[in-house]
């Protein structure tokens, strides 16, 4: 793909954009939701309640998938001398992994 | 200040060692002239570089205590950690011999960066006309007063990392004429700085600022690249 460290770059940029609220946001409710005590269940029926908590969290998830692979393909890249088509493939392929956990974990919450 | 100070010279090429030497101490003596006493008093197969000796040539520049800097301007004693010197040819570069190393790689990012003066048409033709205070110009003065010496692309840890980084100096270049009214070929240094190894692969360590001898940071020009290149992008322009 031409141009291929750009779009790398710029997705990795975008998607911290979206992380960088979304994990304040996780992190606040989870202080407020815990504060007086709560149970799985309770849990599970406020997320279940509105399609806008599964929403956010599969964007959560599909955020987390891009920023980590790519960052670890950074990392890989610039301290090992591994890189080429197979670094790429195996971190898109990681990308892939952390995004089905993700957005199995979603499917649960919603 | 009187006495002896050791000095430790790497001698060889790519493959090599320290080797010692005392040297007798001067007020206001410079790493440079220890280098130079070394060469001229004890041993004359000593390589190193030097021309202008007062910090406007750029061609002393080696690592000192680890550390790049130009020797010339470097006073021994501000550098003379329990009255030891260890003076290394600058990092990141081939070594030709002892304390002179091969510059061409870092000519050659210049290069591959479009580090050159594009005349545009208005400005063959006419005298261009840029108020000082135009924020171009601004942006363009704060950079352009390099001198080449490539401290900071010894200092830059992505150039240690990514051979092929275009590196601070050359990217710093690249933004003053990006920010040159003059200049006719603004896509064509946007994009060559968009490559792979280009502008997005500095990661804002700042060592460049941190050791530029004139005071320049050329981390904030990369900066400024990064975001004209991004749009320049996503408006589909490269």
């Amino acid at each position: 793909m031409k141009r291929l460290e750009l779009w790398l770059y710029i997705a990795q940029r975008g998607s911290a954009l979206v992380l960088a609220p979304l994990v304040l946001l996780h992190l606040g409710v989870i202080l407020y939701a815990v504060s007086g005590g709560l149970t799985a269940a309770e849990i599970l029926g406020r997320t279940r309640s509105s399609a806008l908590w599964p929403a956010m969290y599969a964007l959560f998830a599909v955020a987390a998938a891009v920023h980590g692979a790519i960052g670890l393909r950074v990392v890989i890249r610039e301290w090992t001398a591994w890189q080429g088509r197979s670094l790429d493939l195996s971190t898109l392929a990681f990308a892939l992994l952390l995004l089905l956990l993700g957005l199995r974990a979603v499917q649960v919450i919603a | 200040m009187t006495g002896t100070l050791k000095v430790e010279i790497w001698r060889g090429a790519e493959e090599g060692h320290f080797e010692a030497f005392e040297v007798p101490t001067q007020p206001s003596q410079t790493v440079l002239d220890l280098v130079t006493y070394v060469q001229r008093k004890l041993d004359p197969s000593l390589a190193y570089r030097f021309a202008c000796r007062v910090g406007v040539c750029g061609s002393c520049a080696m690592m000192v205590n680890g550390t790049p800097r130009w020797t010339c301007r470097t006073h021994v004693n501000k550098v003379a950690a329990e009255g030891k010197v260890r003076i290394a040819p600058l990092r990141n570069l081939p070594v030709i011999k002892d304390l002179a190393t091969d510059m061409a790689p870092f000519f050659d990012r210049m290069q591959e960066a479009k580090g050159r003066f594009v005349p545009s048409e208005a400005a063959a033709k006419d005298v261009a006309v840029v108020p000082p205070d135009d924020p171009k110009r601004k942006e363009a003065a704060a950079g352009i007063e390099c001198i080449g010496c490539a401290v900071c692309h010894s200092a830059c840890d992505v150039v240690a990392w990514r051979p092929d980084y275009l590196g601070p100096a050359a990217l710093n270049r690249a933004w003053t004429l990006v920010n040159d009214v003059r200049d006719g070929d603004r896509q064509g240094h946007l994009a060559a700085v968009a490559v792979d190894a280009g502008c997005h692969a500095c990661h804002s360590h700042q060592s460049c600022a941190e050791h530029c001898p004139v005071g320049l940071n050329p981390s904030r020009s990369i900066a400024g690249l990064k975001q004209l290149v991004l749009w320049a992008a996503v408006r589909g322009e490269l």
